[in-house]
């Protein structure tokens, strides 16, 4: 019962990275650290097991582990956790699920509370880097996200989404309950459900992004929380607010979606994945080059090396080794890992303690090969009246083109001119496959915008758009009005052709016979990436105008209106000549008998 | 209330307004100038202070120590400038990744209208590279940017190895919440309109520039940094940009503050700051550094990198290291403390800078003139229009002209409205138009052509008069000119109180010029005598006489035949300055303030 967890505990040990000889390469390199199984209470995981294969003996709950780190090219160090709780019950039954073991018992509620279907909410604080990293594993635009397919049992979606986002906001400590319709979409396309199930209807799809929440400690403290042993025990234990937040990059999620339980699909499970992905900068944190550096987050270190093919293209090198190699293929890559299994003793040695070292082989490492597919974005123009909104599409592959889905969603205050849209590639007009636009409605509802875009090979495709900025209610403003207003990031969603397939030297490691036809199952992989969200300034008051608005429409009243009423009200009279001085002094007297005046 | 609805006691104001309608409006005129010249001094003025709180209480501290890396790097740079013979583009590119920036460049070309003879450059084709430092955990929506420009000869190396040296330094540091953009821009303002013109992706100008691949969001903030040796005496603060504009006074006030902190001597329009301003020199020094700021502003165009900014809305500010013969000496580490200083006051801002003042003059740096002090000089010379057009609005005894039926047409007022138009569009397009003619036909370079003819037709318009009437049938009657003068009173007031209100010092020295003779020109003032102070006084002569007290204020007066020359290249770029940045001085005073003193003109010679 868990003692391969509080040997976790005793290996604390610095991870070094040394200075590399100096090699020139091409290829690059990962590791991956430990794969490690929680099943149930009672069962002492003896053997190893890989994720992919499910267990033989199926229980009804059970907990893996995972942290993959892998050094980017651009120097940075990128770590991954993932943590999946698999629960094979019936949400749906309402208040009949009550012991909850491994599965945290406040999202449990929620879920059967609203019949949620699938819910994946996301924290980030930066934006990640494709043209330095490359891609990430789950990608997640700054801020938060939150998207949920409800159940279709669900009648009145709006009002179970609108509590769910207030309950959420209470669970992850988050401004959440800052979403409400006017930043809430139903996309259509983009937004598939990623685990089982045909349904398919949006009507049960909500997606809304927060882009200007920040993410510290107080969020990360209670997705902890939902860990079965919160930061515990397992690899939780590395994660120390302080350095996480020390890094160029921060993302939290949790992942909620119904999956098969085994390879034959009778029944589904319930998958909670939780996922904190970090990148821990090579500048800040160390001497600034790539040289003898440790990395004190991890005090403790399972962890998995890949060497990707050729072998001589290797970057660095590991120790100690392990014999424990797993090739896989990811986002459209392949690479072989090497995996260090911490639930079996002979990665430790007699030491229960795990010293890494990690040693480059080349100070440069070369080219790094570019994303295929990235996004940026941002706001032409100037002055504050109208703007233009360019979203930008590359294309880096050599030869293939591939669909795009972009989804664009803007807050009314930005009135999109959807006539002035135009999608260009290489100079020319690309007419979107596929558009879907909803206008927005003042202070409902935002606009939105997907469309089905064809990006030719090696191109840049640039959407652009014209708006105009509404001028905000005085009470509308933020208190902070001349920071900006955000305007979340786009989505753009395609299957990427992959880089495997594009690779045409991988033949000659092959057996001929296996390398005529393209490999379709590994031809083309999904991605999602997210632009940066945009700033964008609004004409704002003076907020003394109040004031000034007060003083200035007294005097035109007292003034304008007041003269104006005068003329108005007055009777206009022929002037008679003045009166001699006998009837004035005869008034006189007529005016103390009180006697009508002459 | 009761002063307008009486129709006794209004004819009475009207009276008064009328018969001493001269006296008031010399006195006015008298008091505006007065009022102008009283701003400069100090018991009038107001102490600059830090409006923005989220850098006034903050407290950095300033650690920069790698001054002489610094310039080591600069000489770097100098040898690969000279090496390359202009920006060592790959140098730099290799330079800035190095330090851990993410690098781009962007090309781009110009053809300037005609030949710019102070720079000599025509064709101009340049880069410009930018590195920048990526912000830990910020997405990309805010940046600030420092950019130093890559001169020719050896001007401003120091500047980018300072540069180079802060991107180092910073890098290393963790609190930056806002992207940093390091820039390097070629060929000063036109390698920076068309960085900024991309980053925007306008184009305003017509310039031809490729695209940037990478951005930062929203910019700040932006200095630009001169430096051109490797100790400095003081530092001097610009801030005039295109158009007049100017950043926000807490940019001004921020230096100011750091100059203070750390103790480097600092100036703005390269006076230093006296203490004695209850004696007559200390009166007349803070009186020159506020006319050099008015003359300055009121030329429209950038006076340092920065001012292509204003535009943006970014608030900018140009830092320029002097040299001079002072004993003291401030060395490149301590620069590299103050603009670290004011980055980090920059990198805490929550919002843009908005606090303090848009709109103000400085007749020190401590010291300023917000808009409400000053505008009621502009706003006594402006009444004075007011008050003329009263006087011909109404007769002695306060009634209303009426119109009779000898009331002149339609046609005898808007012919010379139309003529005098016609003439500003033509002093607005025929210089570059007829270049190459007037080229081929005289003796003279482009450049001169161009000028010289901008001359001619400004000097032809003043023969329209006699030829305006040839079109018109029968003689202009006395009430033509008045409703003429009219027409010209309420046009000049519209102008100039616009301008005012954008640029104000260019306001007000077209108010200075035109409002006198605007309000007392009748065409039965001696026309000699009064052909004679029109001419003087009209825009192109108030041009010339700026050229010379410019000089004299400067400190480096010059001859007539210099200043002359001086008068003709401050025409040619102030065209250039049009054709390239967007300026628009020169075609306020060519569509707008030339044809509406051609009006007055046009009533002297009224026959």
């Amino acid at each position: 019962l868990w003692k391969f967890m509080s040997a976790f505990q005793q290996c604390l040990s610095p991870w070094k990275f040394q200075h590399p000889l100096s090699q020139q390469q091409f290829a690059e390199e990962e590791r991956q650290w430990e794969a490690t199984e929680v099943k149930e209470a009672d069962r002492v995981p003896d053997t190893m097991q890989t994720p992919d294969v499910p267990p033989l003996t199926p229980a009804k709950d059970q907990f893996q582990e995972e942290l993959v780190i892998r050094p980017l090219h651009s120097g940075d160090i990128y770590a991954s956790f993932q943590f999946r709780t698999m629960w094979d019950t019936d949400f749906l039954r309402g208040s009949k699920v009550s012991h909850y073991r491994l599965f945290p018992k406040s999202l449990g509620q929620v879920i059967s509370k609203f019949s949620v279907r699938e819910l994946h909410i996301s924290f980030t604080q930066g934006y990640w880097r494709t043209m330095q990293w490359g891609q990430p594993f789950l990608p997640s635009p700054p801020g938060a996200e939150l998207w949920v397919w409800f159940q279709d049992t669900v009648t009145d979606v709006d009002g179970a989404w609108k509590e769910l986002t207030n309950v959420l906001s209470g669970i992850f400590c988050a401004s959440l309950n800052f979403i409400d319709s006017t930043n809430t979409v139903q996309p259509s396309a983009s937004f598939k459900p990623l685990g089982l199930g045909n349904v398919t209807d949006q009507r049960f799809l909500r997606y809304a992004v927060l882009p200007r929440e920040i993410v510290c400690t107080e969020n990360l403290t209670p997705w902890k929380k939902l860990l079965p042993c919160g930061s515990k025990a397992g690899l939780a234990v590395l994660m120390k607010s302080e350095k996480l937040f020390h890094s160029s990059f921060h993302s939290q999620a949790l992942h909620f979606r119904p999956v098969c339980q085994d390879w034959k699909c009778k029944s589904t499970v319930w998958e909670l994945r939780q996922t904190l992905n970090v990148v821990f900068d090579l500048h800040t944190s160390g001497q600034g080059k790539r040289g003898e550096r440790s990395l004190k987050c991890y005090s403790m270190v399972i962890m998995q090396a890949c060497v990707v093919f050729p072998l001589q293209g290797e970057l660095f090198e590991l120790s100690p080794t392990t014999p424990l190699l797993s090739q896989a293929v990811v986002l459209g890559d392949r690479r072989t890992y090497s995996v260090y299994d911490l639930t079996n003793q002979a990665t430790f040695g007699q030491t229960r303690s795990l010293n890494m070292l990690l040693r480059w082989r080349a100070a440069e490492s070369g080219d790094m090969l570019r994303p295929l597919l990235h996004g940026e974005r941002y706001v032409a123009g100037y002055g504050l009246q109208t703007g233009e909104i360019h979203t930008l599409m590359y294309n880096n592959h050599p030869y293939r083109a591939f669909p795009v889905l972009l989804l664009d969603t803007v807050p009314w205050y930005l009135r999109l001119y959807i006539h002035t849209l135009t999608v260009t590639s290489k100079g020319r007009d690309n007419k979107p496959s596929y558009i879907h636009y909803q206008p927005s409605k003042d202070r409902l509802r935002p606009h939105l915008l997907e469309m089905l875009v064809q990006l030719p090979p090696n191109s840049v495709t640039e959407v652009t758009m014209q708006f105009e900025r509404a001028l905000l209610k005085w009470t509308e403003y933020t208190p902070d009005p001349n920071h900006g207003f955000y305007v979340g990031s786009s989505v753009i969603s395609a299957l990427v052709p992959s880089v495997v397939a594009m690779d045409t030297n991988s033949t000659r490691e092959c057996p001929l016979f296996s390398s005529f036809f393209p490999c379709k199952e590994e031809s083309s992989y999904f991605m999602r990436v997210y632009t940066e969200p945009l700033l964008v300034n609004l004409p704002t008051p003076d907020f003394s105008m109040p004031y000034n608005v007060i003083c200035l429409t007294c005097t035109v009243v007292a003034v304008g209106y007041g003269s104006l009423y005068n003329l108005l009200t007055r009777t206009f009279q022929v002037e008679e000549p003045s009166p001699g001085l006998a009837k004035r002094l005869a008034n006189i007297i007529r005016r103390l008998r009180g006697v009508p005046l002459l | 209330m009761g002063l307008l609805s009486d129709p006794n006691r209004r004819r009475a104001l009207t009276k008064l307004l009328t018969r001493l309608n001269a006296p008031i409006c010399v006195m006015c005129y008298l008091a505006g100038v007065a009022w102008f010249m009283g701003l400069a001094f100090e018991p009038f003025t107001l102490r600059t202070y830090m409006s923005e709180n989220a850098m006034g209480s903050t407290m950095v501290e300033e650690r920069f120590p790698a001054g002489e890396r610094a310039l080591a790097t600069g000489r770097e740079f100098a040898a690969h400038k000279k090496k390359v013979g202009g920006m060592p583009v790959d140098w730099l590119v290799k330079t800035m990744q190095s330090r851990g920036l993410e690098v781009f460049t962007q090309s781009f070309t110009r053809k300037l209208p005609f030949p710019d003879e102070n720079k000599e450059r025509y064709m101009v084709r340049g880069t410009n590279v930018y590195g920048i430092l990526r912000a830990p955990r910020a997405p990309r929506t805010e940046a600030l940017v420092l950019s130093a420009p890559c001169s020719e000869g050896n001007n401003n190396n120091q500047a980018v190895g300072l540069l180079l040296g802060l991107a180092q330094y910073f890098r290393s540091q963790i609190h930056w919440a806002k992207d940093i953009i390091f820039l390097v821009n070629e060929h000063d303002l036109i390698g920076m309109q068309a960085w900024l013109e991309g980053y925007h992706h306008t184009n305003t100008t017509g310039g031809d520039w490729s695209p940037l691949q990478g951005r930062g969001g929203s910019i700040q903030a932006a200095l630009s940094l001169e430096l051109s040796s490797d100790v400095i005496t003081s530092l001097d603060l610009v801030l005039e940009g295109l158009n007049g504009q100017l950043p926000n006074l807490d940019l001004a006030n921020l230096f100011y503050a750091f100059c203070q902190k750390i103790g480097v001597l600092c100036t703005i329009q390269g006076k230093l700051q006296r203490n004695d301003w209850d004696t007559t020199s200390g009166y007349s020094h803070a009186a020159q550094t506020m006319m050099l700021m008015v003359l300055k502003q009121a030329s429209g165009r950038p006076w340092g990198d920065h001012g292509l900014f204003l535009r943006y809305h970014i608030e900018a500010a140009s830092i320029r290291g002097i040299n001079s013969f002072r004993q003291y000496k401030t060395d490149t580490t301590t620069i590299g403390r103050l603009l670290e200083g004011m980055y980090r006051k920059l990198n805490n801002l929550l919002e843009r800078l908005h606090q303090s003042y848009f709109f103000y003059l400085m007749p020190s740096l401590s010291r300023f003139v917000s808009i409400g002090y000053y505008m009621p000089a502009f706003g006594l010379l402006a009444v004075i229009l007011l008050l003329r057009v009263s006087f011909h609005l109404w007769d002695n005894r306060g009634f209303y002209f009426y119109l009779t039926p000898s009331s002149p047409g339609v046609l005898s007022i808007l012919t010379p409205v139309v003529i005098s138009h016609m003439t500003g569009v033509a002093l607005y397009t025929l210089p570059i138009l007829s270049q190459e003619m007037a080229v081929q036909h005289f003796p003279v370079s482009e450049t001169e052509a161009v000028v010289l003819t901008a001359i001619a037709i400004y000097t032809a318009g003043l023969a329209l008069p006699h030829n305006t009437h040839r079109l018109l049938q029968g003689e202009g009657t006395e009430e033509g000119w008045r409703v003429l003068k009219l027409v010209a009173l309420l046009y000049l007031a519209v102008l100039l109180g616009c301008t005012a209100l954008i640029n104000f010092s260019l306001g007000f020295i077209l108010a200075l010029s035109l409002v006198p003779i605007a309000a007392f020109i009748t065409p039965h003032t001696p026309k000699a005598l009064s052909a004679a102070i029109m001419v003087l006084l009209s825009p192109g002569c108030t041009l010339l006489y700026c050229v010379f007290v410019f000089q004299e204020l400067q400190e480096t007066p010059v001859s007539l035949q210099d200043g002359w020359m001086l008068f003709l290249s401050v025409i040619s770029q102030g065209i250039l300055d049009h054709a390239l940045y967007g300026s628009l001085v020169y075609p306020l005073l060519a569509l707008l303030i030339y044809p509406c003193w051609l009006l007055l003109w046009n009533i002297l010679f009224w026959k």
